[in-house]
C-alpha cells in the first residue's frame, strides 16, 4: 500500500499521483494519512484504486470520481462524490450537504448522517444513508436511487424527476410533485440488494418507497401553485 | 389605416400603451402564462453606437491601414493555467447548448471558430462528438444543472468556463421545453424524452465566493491545473461580481450584458433583469485595476456585438476579448429572409424570430426537427461564420490603426468619446465636444 501523509505532501502531490495511475496503474492500494478536513482530496481519479482516507475530508473529496473505492475513515465535507461516475465512496461518518450532487453513477455510501440536499440533481448514482438525511435531499434528482434507513427532512424529492426513494424513518415532508408509492415486489428486491451492497444490515419491508407524481414534467399554467 | 392616416384623422397611439404592450396584455388574458422567448433584450437600450472613437489628427499619430500591423492576437488564462489559451482574433463565440441549438449548428460554430482562429464554448447539456471535433478550441461549460457533465468532456477541454449566469436572465435558471427533448438529448441530460428540461439556477454543491474558490480548485485538481478557468456572470453588481471573482480564483471572467441571447427565457427577465453592457465593462475594470489584475486576469465580454466596432469599443473599455452569440447565429442564417414565408406559417417573420424555444426555426438551427436542422449545412455554415468573425476583426483593425494602435488591446478609454450623456456616464468617457464625464465632475 502506498501510504501518503498530508502532514508533509501537499494535496496537489496525492492527486497527481492517483491521477498518474490512469496511465500506467503502478500502486491500486492507496493510504492518505493526516487529511485533516482538507478538500478536494482524491478527485478526479480514473483507475480501479482503493483509496483509504484516514480522518475528516473538507469539500468535494472523491469529486467526479471513476472505478476508484474510496473510504473516509470519518466525516466528509459538502459535495462528497459530486458527479461521480462509477465506483464506490464509503464515508464512515457524517456527510456535509448536497453528498453525491450531480453523481452520474457508482455507490455512495454514509453510515453516519447526511446534511441537506443529499442526492441534489443525482443523475443515476445509487447512494445509501445509515443514518438521516436533511432538508431538499434529491432536489431535483433524476435517475438514480436514494436509501435513507433514518429520517428525512423538509421538502423530500421535490421536482423529482426520475430516483427511487426508500426511507425507513419518517419524513418530515415531501416536496412538490413527491408522492409515496406502492412497494411493490420488484422494489422490495431492489432494495434488499441496494442494502446488501452497502453492507447494511435492514429489513426491506420496513421502508416506504416514494417518487415523482409527474405532475410536473411539462410546465403547465395549471400548475402554476406548485412551483 | 396608414399610420400618416392615423395622424391627419387626430387618432393618437400611446406611448404607454402602444400595440406591442396591448397586444401582450390581450395575449397573457388568453394564456394566463407569460411569453416565454429565445434571443435578448430587444428593447432600446445605451450602447456601443452612442460611442464614437477619436481617429488621429494632429496630436495623434495613425498607423497605415493596409500596411502596417495591428495585432489581434490574444492569450487567456495565463494567471494559472498551464497550458493558458492562444487564440488567432479576440473574438470568441459564447457557449449555446446542444439541444438548444442543432447539433449541424454547434458543428457550424466549430468549425467556423476554428477556421478563424479563435475559441467556440459548449452550453448546458455538454459536449458533442462533432463539436468537439471540429472545435480546435473549446471551452467546456460546468453550468448548475451539470447535464453532459463528466470528467472525461472536462479533460478534454480547452478551458472551462463556470457560469454563475447569463446577460439575458441572471438570477434566473433555465428550461428546455419537451418539444426540443429527443432521444439523443434526453441520453446526454440522463432525462425521459418529451418532458422540460429544467437548468437549476445555482449549482447544487457550492453557495457563495467561498464555496466558489474550492470548487474552482476541484476542478483544477481534476485537470491537473492544465487549463484555464473562466468565470461568467451576467451583468449586474458587476463590479463587486469581478472582484469576487478574482478573489476566488478565476483565471479569466466573463461578463455578459442584458442584450446578450438565451435559447428560452421569460420575456420579462429578458427585458427587465441586468444592465447593458456599456455599462458593465468600466465596473469590471475597475475592479480588475484596483485589484491590480487587470490584463492578468483576462476579461470578456459579451451582449450584443454586432460589428468590429462594438469589438473595438469594447476592448478600448479595457476588455480583452470579446464573445458573440446572437450574431453567430445570424451569420449561420438565423431569421434570414430566404425563410420569411415559412416564419410567417408560425406567427413570426424573417428578422423578428425568436421563438428557439419551440423548435420549429425554419432556418435549422434553434431545433432539434432532423428534417430542419439537414437546412443548415454544417460546413457551409462555418464559411460563413469564418467570414463573419474576418469581417468583425479587420473592422477593429481598421478603428485602432486609425487610433494609431498597433494592437487591438491598445484601444484605450482616451480614445472614446459618448454621443449622450447616459452613455458617457455608463462607458465613463467624456461626452463629445466635451470634458465632462458625468459623474466625475468637470
Amino acid at each position: 500500500m502506498k501510504s501518503i501523509d498530508l502532514a508533509v505532501a501537499e494535496v496537489r502531490e496525492l492527486n497527481q499521483a492517483l491521477h498518474d495511475q490512469a496511465s500506467e496503474c503502478l500502486e491500486r492500494e492507496w493510504e492518505v494519512l493526516n487529511p485533516k478536513g482538507q478538500h478536494n482530496l482524491a478527485v478526479g481519479i480514473d483507475q480501479n484504486l482503493s483509496v483509504e482516507v484516514r480522518g475528516h475530508a473538507g469539500y468535494f473529496c472523491a469529486g467526479m470520481n471513476k472505478k476508484a473505492h474510496i473510504t473516509v475513515h470519518g466525516n466528509a465535507g459538502q459535495g462528497v462524490a459530486e458527479n461521480m461516475m462509477s465506483g464506490t465512496v464509503r464515508i464512515k461518518g457524517d456527510a456535509s450537504q448536497a453528498a453525491g450532487a450531480t453523481a452520474q453513477g457508482g455507490l455512495l455510501v454514509i453510515e453516519g448522517n447526511a446534511g441537506a440536499r443529499c442526492g441534489i440533481s443525482m443523475k443515476g448514482v445509487d447512494i445509501v444513508v445509515k443514518g438521516s438525511v436533511g432538508h431538499m435531499s434529491c432536489f431535483m434528482g433524476q435517475s438514480g436511487r436514494l436509501v435513507v434507513c433514518g429520517d428525512a427532512g423538509e421538502a423530500l424529492g421535490d421536482s423529482l424527476y426520475e430516483v427511487r426513494i426508500y426511507v425507513k424513518g419518517e419524513v418530515k415532508s415531501l416536496g412538490a410533485d413527491c408522492i409515496a408509492k406502492e412497494m411493490r415486489p420488484e422494489h422490495l428486491e431492489e432494495l434488499a440488494e441496494l442494502l446488501n451492497r452497502a453492507g447494511i444490515d435492514e429489513d426491506p419491508a420496513q421502508f416506504k418507497r416514494y417518487g415523482s407524481a409527474r405532475q410536473l414534467y411539462n410546465f403547465k399554467v395549471d400548475n402554476v401553485s406548485a412551483y | 389605416m396608414s399610420n400618416e392616416t392615423n395622424w391627419t384623422s387626430g387618432l393618437r397611439e400611446s406611448a404607454t400603451f402602444d400595440r406591442n404592450t396591448m397586444a401582450e396584455i390581450r395575449r397573457a388574458a388568453e394564456t394566463g402564462i407569460y411569453d416565454i422567448r429565445g434571443f435578448g433584450a430587444k428593447r432600446k437600450l445605451p450602447h456601443f453606437d452612442d460611442l464614437l472613437f477619436l481617429g488621429a489628427s494632429m496630436s495623434r499619430y495613425p498607423l497605415e491601414g493596409y500596411r502596417e500591423k495591428c495585432n489581434t492576437s490574444v492569450t487567456l488564462g495565463t494567471r494559472f493555467a498551464k497550458k493558458p489559451v492562444v487564440l488567432d482574433i479576440p473574438v470568441t463565440i459564447a457557449g449555446m447548448s446542444f439541444g438548444a441549438l442543432s447539433a449541424n449548428a454547434k458543428e457550424a460554430l466549430g468549425r467556423g471558430a476554428s477556421i478563424a482562429g479563435t475559441s467556440t464554448t459548449t452550453g448546458d447539456g455538454g459536449m458533442t462528438p462533432e463539436e468537439r471535433g471540429q472545435s480546435k478550441t473549446l471551452v467546456y461549460q460546468y453550468l448548475p444543472s451539470r447535464y453532459g457533465m463528466n470528467p472525461d468532456d472536462l479533460r478534454k477541454a480547452d478551458a472551462i468556463e463556470v457560469v454563475l449566469g447569463q446577460g439575458a436572465k441572471p438570477g434566473g435558471g433555465g428550461m428546455l421545453l419537451g418539444q426540443k427533448i429527443t432521444d439523443r438529448v434526453a441520453q446526454m441530460r440522463n432525462l425521459p424524452k418529451g418532458i422540460d428540461q429544467r437548468s437549476a439556477c445555482r449549482h447544487p454543491d457550492w453557495t457563495g465566493p467561498d464555496d466558489l474558490a474550492i470548487k474552482i480548485l476541484e476542478l483544477r485538481e481534476i485537470t491537473d491545473w492544465q487549463v484555464p478557468i473562466y468565470i461568467k456572470v451576467g451583468a449586474t453588481r458587476t463590479y463587486y461580481d469581478v472582484k469576487l471573482a478574482v478573489k476566488a480564483g478565476a483565471d479569466v471572467i466573463v461578463v455578459d450584458g442584458m442584450q446578450g441571447g438565451t435559447a428560452a427565457t421569460q420575456d420579462v427577465f429578458i427585458e427587465h433583469v441586468g444592465i447593458p453592457t456599456l455599462a458593465a465593462i468600466p465596473q469590471a475594470v475597475q475592479a480588475l485595476q484596483e485589484m491590480g489584475m487587470h490584463r492578468k486576469v483576462q476579461l470578456i465580454v459579451s451582449g450584443g456585438i454586432r460589428n468590429g466596432a462594438d469589438v473595438a469599443k469594447c476592448m478600448a473599455l479595457g476588455a480583452d476579448a470579446v464573445a458573440i452569440g446572437t450574431a453567430a447565429l445570424i451569420a449561420l442564417g438565423c431569421n434570414h429572409p430566404k425563410y420569411d414565408e415559412e416564419f410567417r406559417k408560425i406567427g413570426s417573420a424573417a428578422g423578428f424570430y425568436d421563438d428557439y424555444q419551440e423548435g420549429k426555426d425554419p432556418a435549422g438551427i434553434s431545433t432539434q426537427d432532423p428534417e430542419l436542422s439537414q437546412r443548415l449545412d454544417p460546413v457551409e455554415g462555418g464559411r460563413k461564420l469564418a467570414n463573419y468573425l474576418r469581417v468583425l476583426t479587420l473592422e477593429a483593425q481598421t478603428l485602432a490603426r486609425a487610433c494609431g494602435k498597433n494592437d487591438l488591446r491598445n484601444l484605450e478609454p482616451e480614445d472614446l468619446v459618448a454621443l449622450t450623456v447616459e452613455s458617457a456616464a455608463m462607458a465613463r468617457v467624456p461626452l463629445a465636444g466635451t470634458q465632462w464625464i458625468p459623474g466625475q465632475g468637470f
